[in-house]
């Protein structure tokens, strides 16, 4: 035990004195190479962002080809699978993963906590290089001999590296040295995340009183930093048997009659290496977002979350059972039958935490005060995008139901649903809604509004009916279905519907990226607290807040981040730094 | 009067005792390791990380030993030296594991001094540290040129299956490099703790914030992770 001399509020004193800032002296140090969270937040945002409309324009020319095999002359079965595998890598590692820890994590992160930054400045500076290095180099693979690889984005050996695979010239490796870059670079970055959340709080900030977006981001981080090693080690193994000719994953092969320098690898294990990482990485996407809808749907509704400590632990749950669950996106692999079992078990498992998470954002919109803010819109659809999402999980998740579904257009419904469309609402809402943090200035809500109709609505219409293609058997990576007689002529006219719908929802991803920088300059002021929030990133000394963050003094927190339509209190929240109010006696407080 | 305090779960907890009240201080505010910098935490976190890589590849290299159909060559006839005639089964590496652990125990005494201020010591006993980490990566040298001459190939060997090669160099090429940085980082510190940088605050050339004799102690934790890491590797390569 502990003896803890508490002062007013039951607030300790300070543990450790005020940190000394790094100061920039020139304009390189302070917008290029800085070590300011916020800046490298920001530089992190931009560049996944541009990456995801790179991975944008790359799923057009896919579903261009889908819907009108031939029409665009540049795009055979080859470049197909270039353009497959680049759209997936790009968009769940370097635009998600980046985009959730490096551009929301280092902007909320020190802001919610009441730090003056992360721990660790000038490390977080290098992770942010070393991911443009990896961006850079991943990039690159667009410009060498036989361009990117098109081994499909789960990279299985052996074919990614063996003859027939476009991009096994130079896109294979540049693919995997890119990877294992994004990976040294972000272990800087989370080092640091994980390391200010527990070690670099206000006073007063116990963890019960963490908003739930640092939750989510803190848990993911945690899971990242020990998700990762697995994706390096496979890289590394991968490369050595492209580059020195080693077996680690290769096993003996024909080919054309001549038999290939490998052998005695498996294949099996590079796959349970990847999804090893591949199966939390999808948990790392989804709980900074489930964080965030949290915060969204309670300020937007103006109602405290519902059961505080349960989200914290489903949080955890989740997080801790996403890496005994991998083994489900093996099912046809040919590993023994009985991991079958006890994966898919797990799998349903995950279902109780998850439930847990939605239904008590079901119970904060229960008779609160909802505001249909352009945050608010996306997060709502959040929750029934992820709930739609999740019930094709089930059937996923069972053995035998998986086993006929597998490698078809429905299992690509499912995670595009799941971790493509869900986790980008939140991402859209969370820009909405810190926007005004970043800049000062609010977004158009009018062309908030048409981007979330035309993004929500369009979304369904595209990924609803590619469930029905999938229960038809069309397979996935297939560059064109063919004149194959076992598809009927709707399932034709569905894939062009789909790809006419795409192009669409797709071009209002343009409306909503003028409208980031038009309102830059003629966005409504927001003045410091818009949305009339009571997290800490709300109360900072300035909007946008300046270096250091919060002023002279750092706010000393009393109460947790939900405390809204409090009876009897003056305004509609009270904010976390608010000192007791005079005959304020409960604890509510978790 | 009504009485005002926004006291909490947490504060209650910290003030009763049992497991309740563990788990309200690891929950309490500031920090949640009392008493631990934020370098010591950092460097404890990356080290769970690095341990799922070596988990990985070690774990990678048994999945191969385990599956292959050829016959696994014997590290105890490969990993021989003869001497005088005498087949003498894991020397080398017995005298470089010797020589890693004997390492860890000039890296503890460096702390040790560390913490009561002795600089010259300190460095001493670093550099010392360095030296013996230095004579590791020498020998590993020695062995990899001795098993290359010998025929051995990250894609083939003389005596069976081809992923002995490959998990051999690649597994301790890889701990190789954890030492190899270790000794350059010991280096580094032993620099500063001879020049007085820890006793007067000066400041890091690239961080520019001020360090403390703690990096000593925050180099000693990953040494004597390297030096764990190689015994497992000891013992599930050699002595399997």
């Amino acid at each position: 035990m502990v003896d803890v001399p508490l002062g007013v509020g039951g607030v300790p004193p300070a543990e450790v004195e005020d940190v000394e800032l790094y100061h920039p002296k020139s304009w390189v140090t302070h917008y290029v190479f800085s070590q300011d969270a916020k800046i490298i937040a920001v530089q992190y945002s931009v560049t996944a962002l541009s990456i995801g409309l790179v991975a944008l324009m790359l799923s057009w020319l896919m579903r261009v080809q889908l819907a009108f095999p031939g029409a665009l002359s540049f795009i055979d079965a080859d470049a197909y699978y270039q353009l497959i595998t680049m759209h997936g890598m790009m968009m769940v590692v370097y635009v998600l993963t980046a985009l959730f820890l490096g551009g929301f994590g280092n902007y909320l992160i020190p802001l919610m906590l009441g730090a003056r930054d992360m721990v660790f400045p000038y490390a977080n500076m290098l992770s942010f290089w070393f991911y443009l290095l990896a961006v850079v180099v991943l990039f690159a693979s667009f410009a060498v001999p036989g361009g990117p690889t098109g081994a499909g984005w789960t990279l299985y050996p052996p074919q990614s590296i063996t003859a027939g695979t476009p991009g096994l010239a130079w896109g294979i490796i540049m693919m995997l040295v890119s990877l294992m870059i994004f990976i040294i670079g972000f272990t800087m970055g989370g080092l640091n995340y994980v390391v200010t959340v527990l070690q670099g709080r206000t006073r007063g900030m116990t963890l019960m009183r963490m908003p739930l977006t640092v939750w989510g981001i803190f848990t993911a981080s945690v899971m990242a930093l020990l998700a990762f090693p697995a994706l390096f080690v496979g890289a590394v193994m991968m490369l050595f048997d492209r580059l020195l000719g080693t077996s680690f994953f290769m096993p003996e092969i024909i080919e054309q009659g001549a038999r290939l320098p490998y052998g005695g690898g498996s294949p099996i294990l590079f796959q349970h290496l990847f999804w090893f990482f591949g199966h939390p990485e999808v948990y790392i996407v989804a709980l900074p977002a489930f964080g965030i809808v949290s915060d969204l749907i309670s300020v937007h509704a103006r109602r405290n979350i519902f059961g505080y400590r349960m989200m914290v632990w489903a949080i955890v749950a989740i997080g801790a059972l996403s890496f005994v669950v991998w083994a489900h996106h093996m099912y046809v692999s040919g590993m023994n039958p009985y991991f079958g079992f006890f994966f898919a078990t797990t799998t349903l498992i995950i279902a109780i935490p998850t439930a847990i998470k939605v239904y008590n954002w079901v119970l904060t919109l229960w008779r609160g005060d909802i505001h249909l803010t352009v945050p608010m819109l996306f997060a709502l659809a959040f929750i029934v995008t992820f709930v739609n999402g999740g019930l094709t999980g089930l059937f996923l998740g069972n053995v035998v139901v998986d086993v006929p579904l597998s490698d078809t257009m429905f299992v690509v419904a499912h995670f595009h649903m799941v971790m493509g469309v869900a986790p980008i609402l939140v991402i859209f809402g969370a820009l909405y809604h810190w926007y005004p943090k970043v800049t000062g200035r609010l977004l158009n809500v009018p062309l908030g509004q048409l981007h979330f109709w035309v993004t929500f609505l369009g979304a369904y219409l595209i990924f609803f009916p590619m469930h029905y293609l999938g229960l038809m058997g069309v397979p996935r990576r297939y560059y064109e279905m063919g004149e194959t007689a076992i598809y009927p002529q709707s399932a034709h006219d569905l894939n062009i519907f789909i790809t006419v719908t795409a192009l669409l929802v797709g071009a209002a991803q343009f409306a909503f990226v003028f409208n980031l920088i038009w309102s830059l300059r003629h966005g409504r002021e927001a003045g410091g607290n818009p949305w009339r929030a009571c997290s800490l990133e709300w109360q900072t000394s300035a909007t946008p807040p300046p270096h250091g963050n919060f002023g002279k003094e750092l706010p000393i927190v009393y109460r947790w981040a939900y405390d809204y339509n409090v009876p009897g209190a003056p305004e509609d929240f009270i904010p976390q730094n608010q000192p007791p109010l005079a005959g304020e006696i409960a604890s509510r407080a978790p | 009067m009504v009485q005002i305090s926004l006291r909490n779960e947490v504060d209650e907890a910290r003030q009763s005792s049992g497991l309740a009240s563990i788990a309200a201080d690891l929950a309490s505010d500031q920090r949640a390791f009392k008493n631990v910098s934020w370098g010591k935490a950092m460097m404890w976190i990356f080290l769970l990380s690095d341990t799922f890589v070596f988990s990985c590849f070690l774990i990678s290299y048994m999945t191969a030993r385990m599956s292959t159909t050829v016959p696994w060559p014997n590290p105890s006839e490969v990993f021989a030296l003869e001497i005088g005639g005498t087949s003498f089964p894991l020397l080398l590496i017995a005298i470089m594991t010797f020589v890693l652990i004997s390492s860890s125990g000039t890296m503890a005494m460096a702390v040790n001094y560390g913490y009561r201020r002795d600089r010259v010591t300190t460095a001493m006993l670093m550099l010392a540290t360095a030296v013996l980490g230095a004579a590791f990566v020498g020998m590993q040298a020695f062995e990899w040129t001795k098993l290359i001459h010998e025929g051995v190939r990250p894609w083939e060997n003389p005596w069976g299956a081809a992923q002995f090669g490959s998990s051999f160099f690649m597994i301790t090429g890889f701990h190789g490099t954890h030492v190899t940085f270790g000794v350059i980082f010991l280096i580094v510190i032993a620099r500063k703790v001879l020049r007085g940088d820890y006793d007067v605050g000066r400041r890091g050339f690239f961080t520019s914030r001020k360090g403390n004799y703690e990096s000593v102690e925050i180099m000693g934790l990953y040494w004597h992770f390297v030096d764990l890491v190689w015994v497992f590797i000891f013992a599930f390569f050699y002595l399997w």
